[in-house]
């Protein structure tokens, strides 16, 4: 699934001039693993809301499989069930009675069998860890935060989206949780070939998972490429006031100083290595 | 006296569950920061509940500056000595401008307008939010919001601040400014801060750390002494910061360095 974005501005219409997006020019190709970091504001939320048509840009197209859906009468219900979208704190919006019927909602609407219904309610729930006989007739409401974000996910899961966007989906989530979601979308992305588009401001998250990373700054996409290739413009990062990732930043600092690390590394044993190397090469022992 | 101590203390929310917390005595002084860290279910929110009140003991006591939480009389005393700041800045906003959301505390304690009026602003500018009075709270940055609520509590002038993760729902840009707030306020303005947080950089800017796991607590120290036991952290669900983890990496390596907690610490340590 190729979703293209030529040229798209957006102005919210209460904010009158103010450019949410400004001219954003972008292509995402089949099993992308994105990262998408930037401040609050910066449009980061607007722009992956253009990829399924939930907002329309003021300027410029928006193409999905050679479809432009920024077009009237194009049937955008198609293009949600292919690109799923879980917005920030998507717990919020659980409402079902039971987990079952929870997850099922998305499924039912496309008119699938009561089987089919079931198979995908099943399978969505074990993709997030969660055992399908001990909740599927619970109420979402009993659950702790963690299991109704992973509840929650599985809803979107269900849809089984070609292309799964993601909001700060580990926010508020302690170590054990955001490890099974870090897990999670490394599974959907090499077992099952989803496209992954991940915001987050996370540095060290989007170092280590993304293939791509895309910075926004005041609506205008202002760095994209491979993470090693973008968390090196330390300089344009800083000047924007973006954190690095803090092995990122460390290895920065000490290059700075003079001791000559590489510096595109985002795991700590790598980490200890290169600097151990290097420092018994500076002071023989 | 310490000014809140927890004699062994133990509290279910129903009679038929495992226990939130089992057994807590804890003490801490008058001008103490300290952070208390925890996964998720391990009881540092409940914790955080008993210190003012919103929750009572189901067994042993909670002392805050001599009264017992468990007497009826002591209530609003106590709620007057320890204010709380909560997690999601959208539910402790009530009013349409600054000024009056922070003039709710004070006002329901019965104070004269013109002290009102002097403690708000004087508030605000403690916050570093002088000169947005007049704004509405639901125009402001996450940040902002947080600082907000934290002048309300402020302006009720207690002795003890208790933070439940005030920054999980902050950027990263928020997170800064509503920790430097907590750091100004307790440095300079000595008031004591119970800082509930998931961020270990931010427990790290504590002076003592409480670990707590499954309802009891797990470790307490200086975030130096509880930082070495990475090990331990990582089997009760917590996170090390990264630039401990790298240091004890390096020391293993062969390479000798002290204990470090910051990216400075551990940049000077090394060049």
């Amino acid at each position: 699934m190729l979703i293209e974005v030529k040229n798209a501005s957006h102005i919210y219409r209460q904010e009158q001039g103010y450019k949410a997006l400004d001219n954003i020019n972008l292509t995402i190709s089949d099993h992308e693993f994105i990262g998408l970091v930037g401040h609050t504001g910066s449009g980061k939320s607007t722009l992956v809301q253009l990829f399924n048509g939930l907002i329309k840009p003021t300027e410029g197209q928006v193409i999905v499989d050679g479809i432009d859906i920024t077009k009237d009468k194009v049937n955008l219900k198609e293009i949600r069930q292919k690109i799923g979208l879980v917005f920030q704190y998507p717990e919020h919006q659980l409402f079902e009675e039971t987990i079952f019927n929870d997850v099922a909602f998305g499924p039912r609407n496309l008119a699938l069998s009561e089987e089919e219904i079931y198979e995908r309610v099943k399978e969505a729930l074990d993709l997030v860890g969660l055992d399908f006989e001990y909740f599927k007739n619970r109420s979402p409401f009993n659950l702790s935060g963690g299991q109704q974000r992973k509840v929650a996910i599985a809803g979107v899961l269900a849809m089984k989206p070609e292309v799964l966007i993601l909001d700060e989906p580990s926010a508020g989530l302690d170590p054990r949780g955001r490890e099974q979601l870090i897990e999670l979308l490394d599974y959907l992305h090499h077992q099952q070939g989803v496209t992954i588009i991940l915001i987050s401001h996370r540095m060290e998250e989007v170092a280590r998972l993304s293939t791509r990373v895309l910075v926004m700054n005041q609506g205008r996409l202002v760095l994209d490429g491979p993470p090693e290739e973008v968390f090196s413009q330390v300089e344009r990062l800083r000047e924007i006031d973006l954190d690095l990732p803090e092995i990122t930043e460390i290895l920065w600092r000490l290059k700075e100083k003079g001791i000559n690390v590489r510096t595109n590394i985002f795991t700590i044993p790598e980490a200890v290595n290169e600097i151990a190397t290097e420092l018994r090469r500076l002071k023989p022992c | 006296m310490s000014l809140v101590e927890l004699r062994e203390v133990g509290f279910s929310y129903n009679e038929n569950d495992t226990p939130a917390l089992k057994n807590i005595s804890l003490s801490i002084e008058s001008g103490d920061f300290v952070a208390i860290i925890g996964g998720n279910g391990s009881g540092k929110s409940t914790l955080a509940k008993l210190l003012n009140v919103l929750l009572i003991p189901s067994s042993g006591e909670v002392i805050i500056a001599g009264m017992n939480t468990a007497e009826e009389e002591n209530k609003w005393k106590i709620r007057q000595k320890v204010g709380m700041v909560f997690q999601n800045p959208d539910n402790q906003l009530v009013a349409t401008m600054v000024e009056d959301d922070v003039a709710f505390g004070p006002e329901n304690l019965g104070i004269p307008s013109p002290e009102i009026r002097q403690r708000v602003d004087r508030a605000l500018k403690m916050v570093g939010m002088d000169g947005f009075q007049k704004h509405a709270p639901h125009k402001l940055s996450g940040g902002q919001k947080q600082r907000v609520a934290i002048a309300g509590i402020i302006a009720m002038e207690p002795e003890c601040i208790v933070l439940d993760e005030p920054t999980a729902m902050l950027d990263p840009r928020g997170r800064k400014e509503v920790m430097e707030t907590v750091e100004y306020l307790n440095k300079e303005k000595g008031i004591t801060i119970i800082y509930i947080t998931h961020f270990m950089e931010e427990a790290v800017l504590a002076d003592k750390i409480v670990v707590m796991n499954q309802g009891l607590i797990y470790n307490q120290g200086s975030p130096a002494e509880i930082f070495q036991d990475i090990a331990g952290l990582k089997k009760v669900n917590l996170d090390v910061p990264v630039v401990v983890e790298l240091a004890s990496g390096l020391r293993k390596a062969g390479i000798s360095l002290p204990g470090v907690l910051s990216i400075d610490g551990l940049v000077n340590n090394l060049c």
